[in-house]
């Protein structure tokens, strides 16, 4: 259907069916426990994500905006497959992915399109893994190449996200947060992905870092193509890294449009809010950013 | 006094602590002579086990019988190395079959949740309920006394302890977003269960295995002893507990005492080296 974005979310819903809260007086440990009446009554419906569409441009990058709890993250996980979604549809290149059933073979396809960086590299890699395993598990998945292609590849991969070629053989452990969440974007790369979701990508690494990962990321995209979603609460992060903003509130999108003018010119109360919710919009990534870390 | 300046290295990874774990080197040489005792007995033995001689029955440590003779005149060493072979085989195929079906149960019901984990849960729960030693008797009163009745009865009621343990590990790591991005970069199922998690709740079996173990162990010594399991006479620990029982009111105590103590080092050996993993373990920083 669409064809000139890379993206395309339409009408997307989600709905968890969640246990009732403690407050509630159930028949915890009950014989009723397993009854479907019992359960229907101690099970209510909550809207994480109510009828959210947005679209992204190749090469563009879209930033999804909101407190925690808005959904955000859902809309994330529901893009790339870990959930499904009860409502509406998602698009990627041109291709519908919402379907309800998926075999390994058509999510190893969907694997060379979206790609995702978690916020947390401290487990977001296997701990027993090596980096160099990380990136040759995902090569050997996706190519059929011999052992020196792949070689080169990872070398290529880590040259790209500004890592030692040295450290390709360590564990997790032995990196820091900022290298670790390099290999997670390597890790990203390896399958050549058309978008690259950033779960809060940065949010969990040092200030300084921040700026040097969000540059690489801009690099990425210079070098690559590849399109962005990023998921953030950091309008000052959003400010820096994309050409869209969808601002999201409890589960709905309460406004959407380039992100200077939404950002210069909220329209919506609840955008306002936020950002005066910034003490100052101060920091901002320079490019000149020392290359050196941890 | 002439300091010799060693060239600064940088170090490229965290400095691991490699110090000499002196318990962990003394259980698993403890282990490891026991297990060269049971598959070189024949060579090892100084004597046919079974070799009774009536005219030397009940004798102290001697030349000819470095720990002495039982009720029925065999050398008694010779025993104590035979019997190490069943002693060990026993709860070894308990450990490893127990194992093997836990750890599959354990991460199936990790991964896939819902009817699959509650009724995995639901029958090891009434598993646990039910003691292993009458589990283990009520096989013999089927199948009749030997190795093969307490030792597949006894696999099952270890698979539930080791199954609990690892599932919860196993669920830990599922939830973790390696495992998320290991499903979006397409791997299977499969790959993701044994490569990756199965890899991350290894040091944690390895522990239960070797606590598991020193339990079966007992189990099994008890079963023989009650008459139920490997039937004299063959050489085999639990056995030689209970037929020495007879002598030690004649004032020889020696079969029952040294093939006693025999279970006791091996118990105490597994049980230390589970216990060190586990420390260990909680050494190492996670992730």
């Amino acid at each position: 259907m669409p064809e000139d974005s890379i993206l395309e979310v339409r009408g997307l819903r989600k709905v968890y069916r969640v246990r009732a809260s403690r407050a509630d007086p159930g028949p915890a440990g009950s014989a009723l426990l397993g009854h479907p009446l019992a359960r229907r009554q101690r099970a209510r419906a909550l809207v994480a994500v109510d009828d959210v569409s947005f679209s992204v441009a190749p090469g563009q990058s879209l930033a999804v905006v909101g407190e925690s709890g808005s959904g955000k993250t859902t809309v994330a996980r529901m893009v790339v497959g870990l959930e499904r979604p009860t409502g509406g549809t998602i698009w990627v290149s041109g291709q519908e992915r919402s379907w309800r059933h998926v075999t390994s073979r058509e999510r190893r396809r969907r694997a060379r399109e979206v790609q995702i960086i978690f916020q947390d590299p401290y487990s977001s890699l296997d701990p027993r893994m090596s980096v160099r395993g990380c990136l040759d598990e995902s090569l050997r998945l996706h190519f059929d190449w011999g052992r020196e292609r792949r070689d080169a590849r990872v070398a290529e991969l880590l040259d790209q996200v500004g890592l030692d070629r040295r450290q390709a053989e360590s564990l997790p452990r032995a990196l820091s947060g900022g290298q670790r969440q390099r290999v997670a974007i390597a890790r990203a790369l390896a399958s050549e992905p058309r978008v690259l979701i950033c779960d809060e990508a940065v949010a969990s690494l040092d200030v300084s870092i921040q700026a040097q990962v969000l540059n690489l990321l801009s690099d990425i995209r210079d070098a690559t193509g590849v399109s962005y979603l990023f998921i953030s609460h950091d309008l000052a992060v959003v400010r820096q890294v994309s050409d869209n903003v969808v601002i999201m509130r409890r589960g709905r999108v309460v406004e959407a449009g380039p992100t200077a003018s939404v950002l210069s010119d909220p329209s919506n109360g609840y955008t306002k809010q936020l950002l005066a919710a910034i003490p100052r919009p101060g920091w901002k990534p320079t490019r000149s950013a020392s290359p050196d870390e941890s | 006094m002439a300091r010799v300046e060693a060239p600064l290295v940088a170090p490229t990874e965290a400095p691991s602590r490699r110090r000499l774990d002196w318990v962990l080197v003394s259980t698993s040489s403890v282990i490891a002579l026991l297990v060269i005792m049971a598959v070189f007995a024949p060579l090892l033995a100084p004597d046919d086990p079974n070799y009774a001689n009536i005219l030397a029955t009940n004798q102290g440590p001697s030349a000819a019988h470095l720990l002495g003779t039982d009720s029925f005149g065999r050398d008694l060493l010779s025993r104590l190395i035979y019997g190490a072979r069943l002693s060990l085989l026993g709860p070894a195929l308990i450990i490893v079959i127990a194992t093997l079906v836990g750890t599959a149960l354990a991460i199936l019901s990790a991964w896939y949740g819902g009817w699959f984990d509650r009724v995995a849960s639901r029958v090891a729960d009434i598993l646990f309920a039910f003691p292993g030693l009458i589990f283990a008797m009520l096989a013999v009163a089927m199948f009749g006394p030997g190795l093969l009745a307490p030792v597949v009865a006894l696999s099952i009621s270890y698979t539930p302890y080791l199954m609990r343990v690892v599932r919860a590990e196993a669920l830990r790591q599922r939830n973790l977003p390696y495992v998320a991005a290991c499903y979006v970069e397409g791997l299977r199922v499969r790959t993701i269960c044994t490569r990756h998690i199965l890899r991350n709740v290894m040091p944690l079996l390895l522990v239960q295995a070797a606590l598991s173990f020193g339990y079966a162990l007992v189990d099994l010594a008890a079963i023989s002893y009650l008459g139920l399991g490997v039937q004299p006479p063959t050489p085999e620990w639990g056995v030689m507990v209970s037929t020495g029982q007879s002598a030690i009111l004649a004032g020889h105590p020696q079969e029952s005492l040294l093939a006693g103590l025999m279970i006791v080092v091996t118990v105490v050996a597994f049980n230390l080296l589970g216990d060190r993993l586990a420390t260990r373990q909680k050494g190492v920083v996670r992730a």
